[in-house]
C-alpha cells in the first residue's frame, strides 16, 4: 500500500499543528496524517494532497487536541513589570500622553456612537423565531427602458401565486399598510395605524405573539381586528376588550386578539390588525373587474415567507423569474420583477420606496462608518507618531532590557501593553464624551431618531471595550515593532541606526494624511452649507412667506374654511390636495388631444383660490371659477407641458383638451409659468393644476404677518372649533421647506462635527510634532543663535518643514473634495451652487491659519530662550 | 446508563480496535470502517471519538515503533480494555433483546 517514493507534506501546516496541538497528542495525530498524506500523494498526485492536508490539519482544531493555555507565574510577573513602566513613562511624559489620551477620545467617542448605532441597527429583527428563514418579496419596477426602481412592496397576486403554486414554503402572509383611520367605540375616537394582514400574520412573524386570543384563527374572519395592549387600553381603558366591536373608518370590527407591543427593534410595526379578507373584500366590492388582482398593482402590499427548513431561497427566487416572465408578458412598456429579500438584510438594507416601516440606507451606514473609521485613524496616526519620535529617547530603556535577556516579543508587548492603556484611559473619556452627544446624534435626523434609541446595554459596553483594545494595537502596532527591532548595542550607544531617519518620512506621510482628510472635511463642510442656504433661498417660482398650511386630516374643509375666514388676520383661505417643492408628488400618464405624444404630468387639487394665494404668475386664460359640486372638466398646466407637447405659445394651449389616462378629459384653461413642484435638486416636471371641491388634505392661509403670534392662536381656536378633537396641525411653509432641504444641512452638520474634531486631533498632533522637535533641536538653536542667526531666521527655519507638509496636504486634499462634490454629491443636482475659490480655499486658510500658529508658538517659545542656560546644562 | 451510553460512531471505531488486535492504530482503524461500511472518515474525527473513549476507559493506548512512511514518528496502538469489552457486549446484548422481541410478521410483509 504505501509504496513508491516518500514526500514530506507541506512544512508550515505542520508547524501549525505542532503549534496548536497537545504536546501528548502531536506525534500520535502528526504521523497518522503523514501516513495518510502518502496515501494522497498515490492517489491524488502531489498538488492536491498538500491541500488535502491542510484541510486534515485544521480539522484537528477541536477541543480535544488543542493545548490548554497555561499562564506560568513568569508571565504575570513580567506583565506586572510592562504595567507598571507603561504607567510611569505615561506619568513621565504627561503633555505627549495627554495629547494621545485626549485625541483618542475624542474620536472614539464617535466611533462608539457608531458602534452603538450599528450595533442597534443589526438587532433589527432578531426577535422572531427563524429570522434567517423569514424572506419578503419585493419588487422592481422598470418604465420602458429607464433603471429599475426598488420598491419595498409587491403585488397581492405574487403573493397569492406563492401560496398556490410554489413549494417549500412553510407559511406566508399578505400584508396591507392603508389600515389606518379612526377607530370608534362609543362615544370614544382614537385614531390607530395599523396593518391588514392575512391569518398566518403570527406564524410567520413568530416574534410577534398574542397576549389574548387564537393566534391561529384571530385574523381568519372578515372583521375582524387585532390591537396592541397599548393601543386597547387607548380605546377601553381598564374594560376587557376582547369581542367587543369597534369601528374603523365606520366599519365594525370585531376585537379578536390582544398582541403584544411590537418591539422598538422591528422594522414592522402596528397599532392594529385588521384581517385581509376583510379589505379583499372591500376591494371586490369597489372594482368588480378584479383590478386589484393586478399584476402592476405594487406599492402598498407586502408578501413575507417563512421558508421549509432546508428550502434554498434561490429555487424560490427561480419560481419568481418565472412567475414574473410570464406576468410580464401580459403587461405592456412595464415590467415588474420581483425579488426575495432576507429578513435580516431589511434593516439596514437596500433603497427601497414604499418601506412598510421604518428603514435605513445602507449606504448611510457604510458611509458613516467610513467617515468614523478616518477619524479613529486620524488619532491613531497621532499616537503612532509621537511614540515614533519619543523612540529616540527610550532607546537607553530598550538597551538594558534586551541587555537584561528580553527578547524582541517581550519589548513588543510591553509597548503594545502601553498604547492599550492609554486607549483604556481614553475610552474612559470617550464614553463620558459619548454620553454628552449622544442626544445631539438623535436630534440631527428624524429618520435616525426613529430608527435607534442608543440605550446603553452591557452588551454594548463589551463591545466598546473590544474596540478600544484594538485601537490600542492598530495605534501601537508600528511604534512596537519598530522599537522592538532596535540592536542593543545600537540603543545604549544612543545613536539609533538608520531606520529612525526612514521613520521621519513615514511619519511626515502620516501628517499630511491627518491634514488632508481635515482639509477635506471642513472644504465638504462649507459646500454643504453653501448649498443649503442656496436651497432654502431659491427662487421657487411662487410665494411661501406668510403662508399657514394647515392638515384638514379628513375633517369637512368647508367648514375649516369658514370659520378661519372670520379670523381679520386672514387675508385668503386656499384649499389643496398637496404642497408644492416639498419632494413628492401624485402623478398620471395623460395624452394630447389629437396627439400621439404622451407625457407623466404631476398634478395637485386646488381650489380657486389657491393660484391667487401662491402668486403663480398666469401666462395665457384665466383660473378655475367657483364651480361647487360640478364635474372635473378644466386644467391649468405649466409651461414645460406646453414645450412637451410642442405648443408655441401659452396662448395656443388654451381649449385644447388633454386626456388622462383611466381619467377624464380636461380642457386647458390657463397656463402658468415653470415652478418647481417637487424639489429643487429635480428638473421642473410637466405640471398641471386640477380643480376639485372635495379631494383636499390641506387648507392654506395667507397671513397677515403683524402680530403672527396671536393670529396662531386664533387659527389654532377656530380649529379646535370644529374638528372635534382632532389636532391642530399647522406648519409654516417656508419651515416646511427648510425641512425638506435638511438632507443638505444633516450632511453640513455631521461633515461640520467630523471637521472639528479631525482638525483638532491634526492639531494636537502637529503641536506634539512641534514641541518634539523644538526639544531635539534646542542645543542646534542655541548654537545658531550665538552665531548670530536671529530670531525670525530660527522660526522660519524650525517652521519650514510643517509649512511644507500643510502645503502637500492641500495640493492632495483641494482637487478631491473638489471632485467629490462635482462629480458625486451634486452632480444629480439641477440647481446647485457652483463651486469656487471663495468655497474651497476659505477652508484651507482656516487650517493654515492654526496649524502656523501652533507651530510659531512653540518655535517662538524655543527661539526666544536664553542660549547660556540650555548650553550650560549637559 | 447515561453518560456512559456508547456512541453509534464510538461503537464502530471500538469493534474496529477490536477486528485490528493488536495493531489497531488512528489510520489502520479510519480504513476498517471504510471497508467494512464504505463510509469515509476523516482522520479528526476517529481521533475525537479515540480521545472519548480513551477518556472513558474503554480502550487504552502505548506508544509503538516508527516508521519511515510517517515521517519517523511512533505510531499510538490501542487495544480494548475489559470495561471495554463489556461495555460492548451489553450494547450487543440490547439489540438482541430488540431482535429478539421483533414479531415474525414483520419480517414476513415483504
Amino acid at each position: 500500500m504505501h509504496q513508491g517514493k516518500y514526500h514530506t507534506p507541506p512544512i508550515l501546516a505542520q508547524r501549525f499543528l505542532r503549534w496548536f496541538c497537545k504536546p501528548a497528542l502531536v506525534e500520535d495525530i502528526a504521523g497518522d496524517l503523514e501516513e495518510d498524506f502518502n496515501d494522497f500523494v498515490t492517489d491524488y498526485g502531489l498538488g492536491r494532497a498538500r491541500y488535502k492536508y491542510w484541510l486534515a490539519v485544521i480539522r484537528f482544531l477541536k477541543p480535544f487536541a488543542i493545548k490548554k493555555i497555561h499562564i506560568t507565574t513568569t508571565q504575570t510577573i513580567m506583565f506586572k513589570n510592562y504595567f507598571k513602566t507603561s504607567i510611569r513613562s505615561i506619568a513621565r511624559n504627561r503633555l505627549f500622553s495627554a495629547i494621545n489620551i485626549i485625541g483618542l477620545a475624542i474620536s472614539m467617542s464617535v466611533c462608539l456612537l457608531m458602534i452603538s448605532f450599528i450595533s442597534e441597527l443589526f438587532s433589527y429583527d432578531k426577535f422572531h423565531e427563524n429570522p434567517d428563514r423569514i424572506h419578503r418579496v419585493i419588487s422592481y419596477e422598470q418604465f420602458l427602458q429607464n433603471e429599475p426602481q426598488g420598491v419595498a412592496a409587491t403585488s397581492i397576486l405574487t403573493g397569492k401565486r406563492l401560496q398556490a403554486e410554489v413549494p417549500g414554503i412553510e407559511a406566508s402572509v399578505i400584508l396591507n399598510r392603508r389600515f389606518a383611520g379612526d377607530a370608534s367605540f362609543q362615544n370614544k375616537t382614537v385614531s390607530l395605524k395599523g396593518l391588514w394582514a392575512s391569518k398566518s400574520f403570527f406564524e410567520v412573524l413568530s416574534g410577534f405573539t398574542l397576549l389574548q386570543g387564537n393566534a391561529e384563527t384571530a385574523l381568519l374572519s372578515p372583521n375582524s381586528v387585532v390591537l396592541t395592549e397599548e393601543a386597547a387600553t387607548r380605546i377601553f381603558g381598564t374594560a376587557n376588550a376582547m369581542g367587543q366591536t369597534i369601528e374603523i373608518r365606520s366599519i365594525p370590527f370585531t376585537v379578536t386578539g390582544i398582541a403584544k407591543q411590537p418591539p422598538f427593534n422591528s422594522h414592522i410595526s402596528f397599532e392594529a390588525l385588521g384581517s385581509m379578507v376583510t379589505y379583499e373584500n372591500m376591494l371586490k366590492q369597489r372594482s368588480k373587474s378584479g383590478n386589484w388582482l393586478k399584476w402592476t398593482n405594487v406599492g402598498n402590499d407586502y408578501v413575507y415567507l417563512l421558508l421549509d427548513e432546508g428550502t434554498e431561497p434561490g429555487s424560490i427566487q427561480a419560481s419568481l423569474d418565472k412567475m414574473s416572465e410570464e406576468e410580464n408578458l401580459k403587461i405592456d412598456r412595464f415590467k415588474i420583477y420581483p425579488e426575495l429579500q432576507a429578513l435580516t438584510s431589511i434593516m439596514p438594507g437596500p433603497a427601497l420606496s414604499n418601506n412598510i416601516g421604518k428603514s435605513m440606507d445602507s449606504s448611510i451606514l457604510s458611509t458613516l462608518f467610513i467617515l468614523t473609521t478616518i477619524v479613529i485613524l486620524c488619532a491613531a496616526f497621532n499616537y503612532t507618531n509621537l511614540s515614533v519620535a519619543r523612540a529616540f529617547k527610550r532607546s537607553k530603556e530598550i538597551g538594558v532590557r534586551k541587555v537584561v535577556g528580553a527578547n524582541k516579543g517581550q519589548i513588543f508587548w510591553q509597548f503594545i501593553l502601553e498604547a492599550i492603556i492609554i486607549s483604556l484611559t481614553a475610552l474612559c473619556i470617550a464614553i463620558l464624551l459619548f454620553y454628552l452627544i449622544r442626544p445631539e446624534f438623535l436630534n440631527i435626523d428624524p429618520m435616525v431618531q426613529q430608527a435607534t434609541k442608543m440605550i446603553a446595554t452591557p452588551a454594548l459596553f463589551a463591545y466598546f471595550l473590544v474596540f478600544s483594545v484594538f485601537v490600542g494595537l492598530m495605534a501601537g502596532f508600528f511604534p512596537a515593532v519598530h522599537l522592538s527591532k532596535l540592536k542593543s548595542t545600537n540603543a545604549l550607544k544612543n545613536a539609533p541606526g538608520s531606520g529612525l531617519l526612514s521613520r521621519m518620512n513615514m511619519r511626515k506621510v502620516l501628517v499630511v494624511i491627518q491634514f488632508s482628510l481635515s482639509l477635506i472635511f471642513i472644504i465638504s463642510a462649507t459646500i454643504s452649507f453653501k448649498q443649503y442656504k442656496y436651497a432654502v433661498a431659491f427662487d421657487l417660482g411662487y410665494n411661501t412667506e406668510n403662508i399657514l398650511s394647515v392638515r384638514l386630516q379628513g375633517v369637512d374643509p368647508t367648514k375649516v374654511a369658514t370659520a378661519f375666514e372670520a379670523i381679520p388676520a386672514v387675508n385668503q383661505v386656499a384649499r389643496s390636495f398637496d404642497l408644492n417643492g416639498l419632494g413628492n408628488g401624485d402623478r398620471t400618464r395623460v395624452t394630447l388631444e389629437n396627439s400621439a405624444d404622451s407625457a407623466y404630468l404631476y398634478y395637485n387639487f386646488v381650489d380657486e383660490n389657491f393660484i391667487p394665494l401662491m402668486e403663480h404668475k398666469l401666462l395665457a386664460g384665466a383660473n378655475f371659477e367657483s364651480r361647487p359640486g360640478s364635474r372635473e372638466e378644466s386644467i391649468i398646466i405649466n409651461e414645460r407641458t406646453l414645450r412637451k407637447f410642442n405648443i408655441e405659445s401659452p396662448s395656443a394651449a388654451i381649449d385644447q383638451y388633454i386626456q388622462l389616462i383611466r381619467g377624464p378629459r380636461l380642457r386647458i384653461i390657463g397656463v402658468v409659468e415653470d415652478f418647481v413642484y417637487t424639489d429643487i435638486s429635480r428638473n421642473i416636471h410637466h405640471f398641471g393644476f386640477r380643480y376639485s371641491n372635495s379631494r383636499h388634505n390641506y387648507i392654506n392661509l395667507k397671513l397677515n404677518p403683524s402680530d403672527l403670534v396671536r393670529t396662531m392662536e386664533r387659527v389654532e381656536s377656530a380649529w379646535n372649533a370644529v374638528a372635534d378633537g382632532k389636532e391642530f396641525q399647522a406648519e409654516f411653509y417656508d419651515q416646511k421647506l427648510q425641512s425638506t432641504y435638511s438632507q443638505y444641512a444633516t450632511i453640513y452638520t455631521i461633515v461640520g462635527f467630523l471637521a472639528f474634531i479631525t482638525i483638532s486631533i491634526a492639531v494636537l498632533g502637529l503641536l506634539g510634532m512641534a514641541i518634539y522637535t523644538a526639544e531635539t533641536r534646542l542645543k542646534e538653536i542655541s548654537v545658531r543663535k550665538i552665531l548670530g542667526a536671529s530670531e525670525a531666521s530660527l522660526v522660519k527655519l524650525l517652521a519650514r518643514g510643517f509649512i511644507w507638509m500643510l502645503a502637500i496636504a492641500a495640493l492632495i486634499a483641494v482637487p478631491l473634495s473638489y471632485y467629490l462634490f462635482d462629480s458625486v454629491v451634486l452632480s444629480e443636482s439641477v440647481n446647485r451652487i457652483s463651486i469656487g475659490i471663495t468655497e474651497l480655499f476659505s477652508g484651507v486658510l482656516f487650517i493654515f491659519l492654526i496649524g502656523f500658529v501652533t507651530i510659531a508658538s512653540q518655535t517662538w517659545k524655543t527661539a526666544k530662550s536664553n542660549p547660556a542656560q540650555t548650553l550650560r546644562s549637559e | 446508563m447515561k453518560g456512559t451510553h456508547l456512541g453509534e460512531f464510538q461503537e464502530l471505531v471500538l469493534l474496529s480496535i477490536g477486528v485490528l488486535y493488536p495493531e489497531a492504530y488512528g489510520v489502520g482503524i479510519k480504513e476498517e470502517i471504510y471497508a467494512k461500511t464504505g463510509r469515509k472518515v476523516t482522520l479528526s474525527t476517529v481521533h475525537a471519538a479515540l480521545n472519548r473513549l480513551e477518556k472513558k476507559g474503554l480502550i487504552k493506548s502505548e506508544l509503538g515503533e516508527a516508521t519511515k512512511i510517517r515521517g519517523g514518528k511512533r505510531k499510538r496502538y490501542l487495544t480494548i480494555t475489559s470495561y471495554g469489552i463489556k461495555m460492548l457486549s451489553e450494547s450487543r446484548a440490547q439489540r438482541e433483546q430488540f431482535w429478539n422481541a421483533i414479531p415474525e410478521i414483520v419480517f414476513d410483509v415483504n
